[in-house]
């Protein structure tokens, strides 16, 4: 897999050929399974509940909370129809996932709040077991990546 | 009887799952496959059971995990446990950051930072070098992420070079990743004996 197939580094603006690039290519296993992690929350074969379409505007709408328009921007051009949701103030009351959202919202930018509650408001909503776990892995892998290419970027001297 | 756990402590809890995991009686060939990359592979924790929902998250997930803790060069073994543990704190994830804090204890042979860091938090007394990569962890995990350059500037001051930056960046980020299934799909517990009754 080379640089350029992997989101985390694209996103960063990495010069592939900087002083920088050559010292993290120790760890290029470790970015090849970042995106292989991606691949399986935004893009898995047994998606669930969540099709791709969906998951990319979730993924769009955690960076755009998060201030990364650049990472928003390539999530939201797989979003399809569900574009709408990845507008943070969208509630998502049309798509009827606005416990989905509410809660993915928290998860994303308040996990500290998180109790009990909130997955059994999720099951209360229909949601089954492993595909609360399916949210979850998705909404988790964004924190990581975002925090990732964040990193990088304060890194090459930009404000993240 | 079953006590949730609430502070933070080197204690390591058992997790109870807020939801159902996968019956291993019942687990799927991909996931019985899955739950084999796992470091523990005698006995599968209720942990990996519920994550093994999602076998192709858990499949990449655990192999990414330790090359990210383990993988030889960079930072120390023992820095990374101090960037998982700050975003753990930050996330309130009390299974997560026992086992970091317990792990940093045993690395540095030194119960004293992370005694330092449960008692005093952000305002904790603590060396020049663990200071910065405590507070680049600290902020890294707040949502949106706060590091900024001055922090990557302060790991630099006391001698961080790029390898090891960046290792604390993926240690960091790797625990916003992590508190956000253990501490949301989950609960810290203890099994404590019932209260004696006292007959009268």
């Amino acid at each position: 897999m080379s640089f350029s197939q992997i989101t985390t580094l694209t996103a960063s603006g990495l010069d592939m050929t900087s002083d920088l690039a050559r010292v993290i290519s120790a760890r290029s296993n470790i970015l090849e399974m970042t995106q292989d992690a991606e691949d399986a929350v935004l893009r898995p074969s047994d998606y669930g509940a969540f099709p791709h379409d969906l998951r990319a505007a979730l993924a769009a709408r955690i960076a755009r909370r998060s201030n990364d328009e650049k990472l928003a921007v390539h999530y939201e051009v797989a979003a399809g129809d569900y574009a709408a949701l990845a507008r943070p103030e969208v509630s998502g009351e049309e798509q009827g996932l606005t416990t989905v959202l509410s809660i993915v919202d928290l998860v994303a930018n308040a996990p500290k709040d998180i109790s009990a509650d909130h997955i059994a408001a999720l099951q209360s909503a229909g949601i089954s077991d492993p595909d609360i776990v399916r949210l979850c892995e998705l909404v988790a892998f964004m924190a990581y990546q975002i925090r990732v290419v964040s990193g990088l970027r304060l890194m090459q001297g930009e404000t993240a | 009887m079953t006590r949730i756990v609430h502070k933070f402590t080197r204690r390591v809890p058992d997790w109870q799952p807020r939801v159902k995991p996968v019956d291993l009686a019942e687990a799927t060939p991909a996931q019985l496959d899955a739950l084999k990359v796992t470091p523990s592979n005698t006995k599968v924790s209720a942990y990996v059971l519920t994550l093994a929902h999602d076998v192709e998250s858990l499949s990449v997930r655990s192999p990414l995990f330790n090359a990210i803790m383990y993988d030889k060069g960079g930072m120390s073994r023992e820095e990374r446990e101090l960037g998982a543990l700050g975003a753990s704190m930050v996330n309130r994830c009390i299974y997560c950051a026992a086992v970091h804090a317990d792990r940093h204890a045993k690395l540095a042979k030194d119960e004293s930072v992370t005694d330092e860091l449960f008692a005093n938090g952000a305002n904790a007394k603590l060396s020049p070098r663990n200071r910065a990569i405590f507070d680049f962890a600290r902020k890294s995990a707040e949502a949106p992420p706060a590091s900024d350059q001055q922090d990557i500037e302060a790991l630099r001051q006391v001698g961080l070079d790029d390898a090891e930056i960046f290792d604390l960046i993926l240690s960091s980020a790797l625990f916003g990743w992590a508190n956000r299934l253990m501490h949301v799909l989950g609960d810290p517990v203890r099994q404590e004996p019932a209260p004696q009754k006292v007959s009268a």
